[in-house]
């Protein structure tokens, strides 16, 4: 006895397609809405703010007068933040997950650390911010410093860092562990010869894109009382500073009407900076691939 | 129920005499092998005694254990996190499961050539000279000579002396397989282990590996472990049957191929299972 009624399925063809032309059809109008949405923001952010672009801008301080106002004390001080954050957030987090992923036994205990530090990363940032003032600020009397700033950066990226980490040496194929292990090379040659290199390119796309997140973080900094006013460039770590999100928000909340087209040029040179950073992501890892 | 034929010992003098006095050049000597991943039981007092300059095989059916002992022989298999051994396995006169015997030094004499092709996503170049790199070899002329060297061992040498700075994966599937065993000879083994080696290959490429490892037996000692009976029977000198984890019978392959003296190789030989 045959199971498929042909005539049958002939006749409920139209409906399937036309179900399948309409699922085509959701999926392009969301991409077509995200895509929108981020061309009107970029639109009325780049037409209100391209005015007050200069070089002025780039090298004045913060001023009363919308005019004079420039972004040079924030520019500078989300430099020095990344500084710090890169380097610390990415040993400690690459160091974590070659842990966790090649070292560490697969047992209970292990599991849950897994399992809570993919839930550290759905931590608000604001909690990062307290726990950032309880210990650097004030515990370790860092002040509010770039290195309690960019230290306070560093963990709240940490999980998602770890993460993507995780998941790029996972993906590397045991295959290729065996064949190093099957010449005599220790775990550690295997790691840095074998597994680092084929990883790199994941580790650097997740950690980029978590740098790019603690540039763009505003509530930590105000919960450790980073200033916005800083009339100086910071000189060495512990200096006071003022970063990109801290200053587009003052200039956001101030009551006069032109503060709002500044607001617009420093979110412009966020975004530029940002755009910068994954560009770098990009050519980086391309430059990795095309070694194999 | 275990039946091992051993050989007869062989009346050919070893010029080092001191050495492997009471072996009579076994490479392997396994004895009273026992292996359980986790609860599972899969290797059953093995005893087999492996000689050196052949090529011994492994047949058996899916699950009978033998790619685990292939495994076990340098160790690998305890990349799985849950395997407990008993029993000994003594390579040239010493248990590897001594608490002092390093794996890396054993994995430096036994290479092993796996069941998959599996370069590095590196140039062929530096897949052949990873062995010797993590040995401490950093002279380029020395290493120039075991690229070359391994490559013509590895009947590969003509196809990609041209190409040794392309990345491996250019590669077809054969010539891959083939750079990997130019690989294992880099490290300049004494014994290569093969974990079916040509499964993974097309008829044409698996018969060059098939020659290869006859030219490759004057110098090492070959275990290779195969689904494909036919292979067996072609290219080894003695066979080893396993089912369920235990040795059902290890003779010289004519023999196992001929007038088998259990009644389950005969079946699995004739094709009844497996």
């Amino acid at each position: 006895m045959r199971h498929i009624d042909h005539k049958n399925v002939v006749k409920r063809m139209g409906s399937r397609m036309i179900l399948n032309k309409t699922f085509k059809a959701i999926f392009f109008m969301a991409t077509l809405f995200a895509l929108l949405s981020l061309a009107i923001l970029f639109y009325r952010i780049v037409s209100q703010g391209i005015g007050f672009i200069s070089i002025d801008f780039f090298t004045n301080f913060g001023s009363r007068i919308p005019e004079n106002a420039g972004i040079v004390a924030a520019l500078v001080g989300s430099l020095w933040m990344m500084a710090v954050i890169a380097p610390v957030s990415l040993i400690l987090g690459v160091g974590s997950a070659i842990y966790l992923e090649e070292y560490a036994k697969k047992n209970k205990l292990n599991d849950f650390i897994r399992m809570n530090i993919a839930n550290l990363a759905g931590v608000p940032s604001v909690v990062f911010g307290l726990l950032g003032l309880t210990i650097f600020v004030r515990a370790l009397a860092l002040g509010n410093s770039i290195l309690a700033a960019g230290f306070t950066m560093s963990l709240l990226i940490l999980p998602v860092i770890i993460v993507a980490s995780q998941e790029a040496i996972r993906a590397v194929p045991k295959e290729l562990r065996e064949a190093s292990y099957g010449m005599g090379a220790t775990k550690w040659q295997t790691i840095s010869k074998v597994v680092l290199p084929s990883a790199i390119p994941g580790i650097l796309t997740g950690g980029i894109l978590a740098l790019s997140r603690a540039i763009g973080e505003t509530a930590p900094l105000v919960v450790i009382g980073i200033p916005v006013i800083i009339q100086f460039l910071p000189d060495n770590l512990l200096s006071q500073f003022t970063a990109l999100p801290m200053q587009i928000f003052d200039w956001a909340k101030r009551p006069q009407e032109a503060f709002q087209s500044v607001a617009a040029a420093g979110i412009i040179v966020l975004m530029m900076f940002l755009l910068i950073m994954n560009s770098i992501a990009v050519v980086i890892r391309n430059k990795f691939q095309k070694r194999y | 129920m275990v039946q091992v034929n051993l050989n007869k010992p062989q009346l050919k003098e070893t010029t080092d005499s001191n050495q492997n006095v009471n072996m009579n050049n076994i490479v392997y000597d396994t004895k009273q092998l026992n292996l359980w991943y986790g609860n599972h039981h899969a290797l059953k007092n093995i005893d087999l005694a492996i000689k050196e300059n052949e090529v011994t095989a492994i047949i058996g059916p899916s699950g009978c254990g033998k790619s685990t002992y292939i495994k076990t022989l340098n160790r690998m298999v305890e990349l799985v996190p849950s395997v407990k051994t008993s029993g000994q396995i003594i390579y040239r006169d010493r248990n590897i499961f001594d608490s002092d015997y390093n794996v890396e030094e054993l994995r430096t004499r036994v290479g092993m050539v796996f069941q998959k092709p599996n370069p590095f996503p590196k140039s062929i170049f530096d897949n052949i000279a990873y062995g010797p790199r993590i040995h401490g070899i950093k002279n380029k002329k020395t290493l120039d000579e075991i690229v070359e060297k391994s490559l013509r061992g590895a009947a590969i040498w003509d196809e990609v002396k041209d190409r040794l700075h392309e990345n491996a994966y250019g590669l077809s599937g054969g010539q891959q397989q083939r750079i990997c065993i130019a690989r294992a000879l880099a490290i300049e083994p004494d014994v290569i282990l093969m974990d079916e080696p040509t499964s993974a290959l097309d008829p044409i490429s698996t018969l060059k590996v098939e020659e290869l490892v006859q030219e490759l037996k004057e110098n090492y000692s070959i275990i290779i472990v195969t689904h494909n009976m036919q292979q067996a029977a072609r290219i080894s000198d003695k066979t080893a049957f396993f089912l369920n984890g235990e040795v059902i019978e290890f003779d010289q392959t004519d023999t196992i191929f001929s007038t088998p003296s259990d009644k389950r190789t005969e079946d699995y030989i004739s094709g009844r299972f497996g």
